[in-house]
């Protein structure tokens, strides 16, 4: 068979222009202990766009999405070299507070991960430690406004005092997204959201982050190159710690120019 | 399936039966298996009903008791009202009562002693206290009610009796009819044993109970838990949490874990060293006891959190510190409240065994003879475990049967500790 590649076409036209560049990742590596995970990855991300990383099992993308926000950090023995500058900061600067990074690069994982408590608390918990709400009003409408920016608002607005581990996983995923958006970040960090959900989940999460675009820029990692061709304007495919090309998502999948990619999107590794 | 359906080849046949029998033996071996673990638990119950069981027998006793009333008469020519604590009631009481038994005292006296054998000296402290309370009484008749003798108890209640060879038994014969006869005038009566619990140990065994024991439990095991639960929660998440995984950690783990195997007897004299001979510690005392037993508990507690720790998803820290949380407000907002249920579990159950733990006490010199209810952490007390075990080191029949109650008592403290443990458990417990 002759290289069907994926269909490029997205599920909505562009609404809006891609942005200028947000993060720019400047040789970076990254070792978990004497093992070299990530070697020397340039990468520009921009904003409002959805990027995605892609690359076949155990190739860095999530190790690299955990650089931005510095979750490597919570790894003994991790070690992240080089920079990775999100506005003018490089994130790996001793001054900069990782506590304070995360208000700004949100992440959502790839298991639904709310609180044991309930939907309110779950959203408001991130807004209320950073001090983001003065009155119970005021945070009431933060909530509010977080969950109706994650479409979750209709579903759950005559339960928000139930548990959030009630819902149901694509409610739960959304949930937590609100709850990274709740806190105002730049950049939202989603690590194979999907994975763990049903087709109709998954369609209304690639849904919203078509939406949240507009406002984030976020970079999602993903193992579905169906998604990947769906619901991202770049793409940046990762092979053995290398960041093998990246580009615009469609020449990606109709163009690629390194062959190990080429192999990748036609099924021939990963 | 039926063996029509099936290929009558012999090959095909031979593979059959070896299938079927390794299936029967997969099922005999399941069932063997069940069969054991049915066996083990119906052995533990039976030796938990014998336990108990046995300990309820001995012990009911212990918390039925009799009383007698008599009327006395303060002799004025007996007592002095100048030194009320100097005349001898208790013979004044015994007298009286040979008297109302229509017996004749004897020229040396042996009657009266036979007499004052029957009813507790506590009769003579109360007419004393009347005395004291008001000295009008005297030459007057006051009515007294008081404990019979830790004997004439055992008579009243059937394990005393005359078929026990005279010389062998404490009361004789005659004294045997004196108490069929009060019983028969109506002067005793049976009632619950509420000094078992309103009492502190005593030399009489009548009078002696278990308040002084309780408090002195429940105030050494207040020091154990103000000590080892924060410090043993604290330790416990630091190390699960916060500390880096190296050598020095792995060292103190394995520390840690010999420590909780370490016999109790040795942190007893640990505490005899270190805190008495040392940094001058009161003797005796529950904050001294408090203190060894909080040692002890400290390793099971370290445990018990960590596993519970353990236990909290790492999704639920990730999710935190992605909302910008720090490590600590991860731990504490989230992993600590989660890991209440099992932290509690673990935390009572091992406040529970210091409760009950002898040795180390008796290394302090808690075993000694307390007769008052403990004013403060620092006075000299006794405590349930050590109390049953002067108890059943006396000589009294008597205190046997107390020992029983004791016994039982101290398993209805553990009875209500380990409830608590479950309730509080199931009230911290996420249901979603």
């Amino acid at each position: 068979m002759e290289t069907t590649l994926l269909p490029p076409t997205p599920v909505s036209a562009p609404l809006a222009p891609v942005g200028g560049s947000k993060i720019s990742a400047r040789n970076v590596s990254v070792f978990y202990g004497p093992k070299q995970a990530l070697f020397g990855v340039n990468l520009e991300v921009p904003d409002n766009a959805v990027t995605a990383l892609i690359g076949p099992s155990g190739c860095g993308k999530s190790t690299f999405l955990r650089c931005m926000n510095r979750m490597n950090d919570t790894i003994p023995g991790a070690r992240v070299e080089g920079e990775i500058v999100i506005d003018g900061d490089n994130v790996n600067d001793r001054r900069i507070d990782p506590v304070l990074l995360r208000a700004r690069v949100g992440m959502v994982f790839q298991k639904p991960n709310p609180f044991p408590k309930s939907i309110f608390e779950n959203v408001a918990y991130g807004a209320r430690i950073h001090g983001l709400a003065t009155s119970k009003s005021e945070m009431e409408g933060l909530v509010e406004n977080a969950l109706k920016r994650a479409g979750l608002w209709g579903e759950v607005a005559d339960r928000l005092h139930q548990p959030g581990t009630g819902l149901s996983g694509g409610q739960q995923q959304r949930l937590v997204i609100a709850r990274a958006i709740a806190v105002e970040p730049e950049v939202i960090l989603m690590d194979e959201p999907c994975s763990a959900l049903d087709p109709i989940a998954t369609a209304k999460i690639e849904d919203l982050m078509d939406e949240l675009r507009q406002q984030f820029c976020i970079v999602i990692v993903t193992h579905s190159m169906a998604q990947a061709a769906r619901v991202s304007q770049r793409t940046a495919f990762f092979h053995m710690g290398r960041l093998v090309e990246d580009g615009p998502t469609e020449e990606i999948f109709t163009n690629p120019r390194d062959t190990r990619t080429h192999d990748y999107i036609t099924g021939r590794i990963g | 399936m039926t063996d029509a359906a099936l290929p009558p080849a012999g090959a095909a046949s031979a593979v059959r039966t070896a299938a079927e029998r390794r299936l029967r033996k997969r099922h005999a071996a399941e069932r063997r298996f069940k069969a054991y673990g049915l066996a083990a638990i119906v052995i533990a119950l039976t030796f938990l009903v014998i336990l108990v069981g046995r300990l309820g027998m001995q012990g009911y006793h212990a918390f039925w008791t009799h009383s007698v009333t008599m009327p006395v008469y303060v002799d004025a020519a007996r007592v002095d009202r100048t030194d009320l604590a100097g005349a001898n009631y208790d013979m004044m009481i015994a007298e009286q009562l040979l008297a109302r038994l229509g017996a004749e005292n004897d020229e040396l006296g042996e009657n009266a002693m036979k007499a004052k054998d029957l009813i507790s000296p506590d009769m003579g402290y109360q007419v004393l206290e009347r005395l004291r309370a008001d000295p009008s009484l005297i030459g007057r008749t006051v009515s007294v009610t008081a404990p019979v003798a830790g004997n004439a108890d055992l008579y009243f209640k059937g394990e005393l009796g005359r078929d026990i060879a005279e010389d062998d038994r404490r009361l004789d014969d005659q004294q045997f009819d004196w108490l069929d006869r009060l019983k028969a005038d109506g002067l005793v009566r049976g009632h619950f044993n509420s000094g078992l619990f309103t009492r502190s140990d005593s030399t009489q065994p009548e009078l002696a109970g278990l308040l002084g024991a309780i408090v002195g439990s429940a105030l050494m095991v207040i020091v154990t838990a103000l000590i080892a639960v924060p410090m043993g929660v604290g330790a416990a998440v630091y190390l699960e949490m916060f500390a880096p995984k190296n050598r020095w950690t792995g060292l103190i783990e394995v520390n840690i874990n010999n420590l909780a195997a370490v016999p109790s007897i040795v942190y007893g004299l640990l505490g005899l060293a270190v805190f008495i001979n040392w940094l001058g510690f009161p003797r005796s005392a529950p904050i001294t006891g408090g203190v060894v037993l909080a040692l002890m508990a400290l390793p099971t507690i370290i445990i018990a959190t960590r596993s519970a720790l353990k236990a909290v998803p790492p999704s639920i820290t990730d999710g935190a510190l992605a909302v910008g949380a720090s490590k600590t407000q991860a731990v504490f907002h989230h992993v600590l409240p989660l890991a209440m249920p099992g932290i509690m579990t673990g935390t009572i159950i091992s406040l529970a065994h210091a409760i009950g733990e002898t040795a180390p006490l008796l290394m302090i010199g808690m075993v000694s003879f307390v007769p008052g209810v403990p004013e403060g952490f620092t006075s000299a007390a006794t405590v349930l475990p050590v109390e049953i075990f002067i108890w059943e080191n006396a000589s009294e029949r008597s205190f046997h049967e107390k020992t029983a109650a004791a016994i039982l008592v101290l398993l209805g403290f553990m009875i209500v500790m380990n409830a608590a443990a479950i309730v509080l458990r199931r009230r911290f417990e996420r249901r979603w």
